[in-house]
């Protein structure tokens, strides 16, 4: 039976819409592209700021050997883990570059290259992952949120803080990121809603990257594509080519711009794909083919910027030795600055509970105390017997 | 952290409703950062009306409606305290803050620790609780249990005018996140007091002895407050003297208080309208029985409401804690072998 079918429908009875009833917005102008917005390897490339995408390149050859060094440091038991964005560095780098220093950043827990492409230090931004500290830097110095690792969760925080930056009369924007399997999540849902309802200067992107660990998109969501849900707000939805750094770029900078002017949130879903496993205690060839992984790679980020520049004589051999050159001498101090052991004091524990300690607190700390001075004294008597 | 300034010189009736009123009127008045936001707080003032009258005073920018979601308040109240603001957010019945607690439990408890004290989350999060209303299902839970087990949050609940007044200004004043369990059976009860000069009240993590007795301690807080007062006044008849301290705070918990009166007495009965198994009264009996063994003359006893789900409202009486059960357990604590 269709609709059509259904008893009563058609009737001469059925009454119009209520006089209060029209649509809020209009849906047109929101709705994303029918295709990934490309400008590599398109005529709109021919208007690409030479110098910005000379900028983008090193930090692109940059951001590939951080992940390459993270990874590396996860094997050799340095990193309790490393969620690796090789593949999606095009992402990670222009969503740090659009942004203005009083700007913020709301990463999740794959978003380290984007907080190390803001200006981070690439130590720092691994302290959640080596397992020294939860989040190793100062947020508001910084201006990039703890690491989230409950997906979505930092999305209602975004929306928050760009309210309040706005109702204190301060130029401030705020991009936040998470990928296709947060956009299943309530909190995705919620903070959508709420930075539309109050028109707060949001940027969300959402990186399609293929699998929320093992589940593919086609069972992630119904929808058309991600950035169709954006309509359903009342926000534009943009779908981007995320492996394209100059259409990442440009689509970002025109929601930066947009937030910035009071034109409120946009939500722009990068499609790209993640080349490797979800972190180092998954295995990817569980559930999707080799051939898949070769097709992604042939369309890697880098590689089409390098072609770009260089059939544009942006680029020479002499300008990608340096690029590899920067990157070598970060993943140096990358790897010196990991191999050092953290000092950890155990007392920490019970530091920045509460902002004033409670009786329990400094009971249980007393404790932890008395079995320190007890295990120092049996090394003492252990290494002097007499 | 206490707050105020002297004892009035005038009093008149004041409902708990009133007072809480007044110190968020107060506390957006003494400082712009002090936001308050929530679903219908705006021009209805709330559905119990605690927030009447903020939002013309003040502006919808400082007294906020939100859409309805309790997740999204309570996130976007993040986002705000990140940026310096000081967010008052309102869960308008305690089984609708379920929603919220991914939030409160992976962020606002945790933030101020996972920053090492970089980026404290002042918000206070009101929270309406507890039954005798006649709610149905899905609003009388008390939920102070899921609150007490998460580090990091600071958890009060007010059983008087002047608290309410108090508390509240101590929460919004206080640099971490506070759980404000409202009990919202005591919303219409009424004390002299005066708005202009409320009656300086102690801080957050005091206790107060409410009665003194010397046969046995009613160790309780919010709704089961004024129950245990009538209950000690019927126990008077019984030969009873009972003394009642009003915990005021739950975390932190006030020991010192709770033992000196305990340790005076020799016997203790915890009171609350929350289940028995895990909640707050199990931990307050373990504690008395480590600081007071030796002190006491029977073994400390819970009356607490039956850990059942919340029961329809033509059944709660028979759920929380009254008078008569209260005194039946005080009776059970003439212990003998």
């Amino acid at each position: 039976m269709t609709v059509q079918e259904l008893p009563g429908a058609g009737a001469s009875h059925r009454s119009t819409p209520p006089p209060a009833w029209r649509p809020r917005t209009d849906a047109a102008p929101l709705l994303p592209d029918p295709e990934p917005y490309r400008v590599l390897g398109t005529p709109a490339a021919d208007r690409l700021d030479p110098e910005l995408m000379r900028r983008c390149y090193a930090e692109l050859v940059r951001g590939r050997r951080y992940n390459a060094q993270a990874t590396a440091l996860t094997r050799q038991g340095r990193l309790a883990v490393y969620p690796s964005t090789v593949g999606q560095e095009a992402c990670e780098i222009a969503a740090a570059m659009v942004l203005e220093e009083q700007d913020w950043l709301f990463p999740s827990y794959r978003d380290t290259l984007a907080a190390v492409a803001r200006g981070l230090d690439p130590v720092e931004a691994l302290t959640l992952l080596r397992g020294d500290w939860h989040t190793g830097y100062d947020p508001r110095e910084r201006r990039i949120a703890p690491l989230s690792t409950p997906l979505a969760t930092q999305l209602p925080h975004a929306v928050g803080l760009a309210h309040a930056a706005r109702l204190r009369g301060d130029d401030v924007v705020a991009l936040a990121m998470v990928g296709d399997g947060g956009t299943s999540e309530g909190d995705f849902h919620e903070a959508m809603n709420f930075a539309a309802v109050w028109q707060a200067p949001v940027v969300f992107l959402v990186q399609n990257n293929g699998f929320a660990i093992s589940v593919p998109l086609a069972k992630q969501t119904a929808a058309p594509t991600l950035a169709h849900k954006a309509v359903g707000y009342g926000m534009p939805g943009r779908l981007v080519d995320g492996n394209d750094i100059a259409a990442m770029h440009e689509v970002l900078s025109e929601a930066v711009r947009r937030a910035r002017a009071g034109g409120g949130p946009t939500m722009i879903e990068a499609v790209t794909y993640r080349i490797e496993a979800h972190t180092n205690a998954d295995d990817a060839t569980r559930y999707r083919g080799d051939a898949e992984v070769e097709a992604w790679k042939a369309h890697d980020p880098i590689q089409l910027l390098e072609r770009e520049l260089t059939a544009r004589g942006l680029l020479d051999e002499a300008g990608i030795q340096a690029a590899k050159d920067a990157a070598e001498e970060m993943a140096a101090a990358l790897r010196d600055g990991m191999n050092a052991e953290p000092v950890l004091d155990p007392m920490d524990l019970f530091e920045n509970v509460y902002a004033q300690q409670t009786g329990r607190l400094r009971e249980q700390a007393a404790m932890l105390r008395a079995e320190l001075d007890a295990a120092e004294q049996d090394a003492a008597e252990e290494e002097d017997p007499s | 952290m206490t707050t105020v300034a002297a004892k009035p010189t005038t009093t008149k009736p004041a409902t708990m409703a009133q007072a809480l009123n007044r110190a968020m009127r107060d506390a957006m008045a003494e400082d712009p950062t002090v936001h308050v936001m929530g679903e219908d707080v705006g021009a209805l003032g709330g559905v119990f009306r605690i927030t009447d009258g903020l939002a013309k005073e003040f502006g919808e920018d400082r007294c906020t409606d939100t859409p309805l979601a309790e997740a999204g308040i309570l996130g976007a109240a993040v986002g705000m305290a990140m940026y310096g603001l000081r967010p008052v957010v309102e869960m308008q019945f305690d089984a609708f803050a379920y929603p919220a607690f991914e939030q409160l439990i992976s962020h606002v408890a945790k933030m101020r620790n996972r920053t090492r004290g970089a980026m404290p989350l002042p918000i206070t999060i009101r929270v309406p609780y507890g039954g005798g209303i006649g709610g149905v299902e899905h609003h009388s839970d008390s939920s102070e249990a899921y609150y007490v087990a998460t580090p990091g949050l600071t958890v009060v609940t007010p059983a008087t005018v002047e608290d309410a007044y108090g508390l509240l200004r101590a929460s919004i004043a206080s640099d971490d996140p506070v759980v404000f369990l409202e009990p919202k059976r005591l919303y219409w009860s009424k004390a002299d007091w005066s708005p202009e000069a409320p009656a300086a009240v102690p801080g957050i993590g005091e206790a107060l002895v409410r009665r003194t007795g010397t046969s046995a301690t009613l160790i309780t807080y919010g709704p089961s407050l004024p129950v245990c007062m009538e209950a000690a006044e019927a126990a008077r008849e019984e030969g009873w003297d009972l003394e009642v301290v009003d915990l005021r705070s739950l975390v932190p918990f006030d020991e010192e208080t709770v033992v000196a009166s305990v340790r005076r007495t020799g016997r203790a009965v915890v009171v609350h309208e929350s289940g028995g198994f895990g909640g707050p009264g199990a931990e307050i009996a373990a504690r008395v029985t480590e600081r007071c063994f030796h002190h006491l003359e029977a073994p400390v006893l819970r009356v607490t409401g039956f850990d059942i789900p919340y029961p329809p409202p033509m059944l709660e009486k028979h759920h929380l804690p009254g008078v008569d059960r209260i005194l039946d357990t005080v009776a059970r604590l003439q212990w003998e072998n």
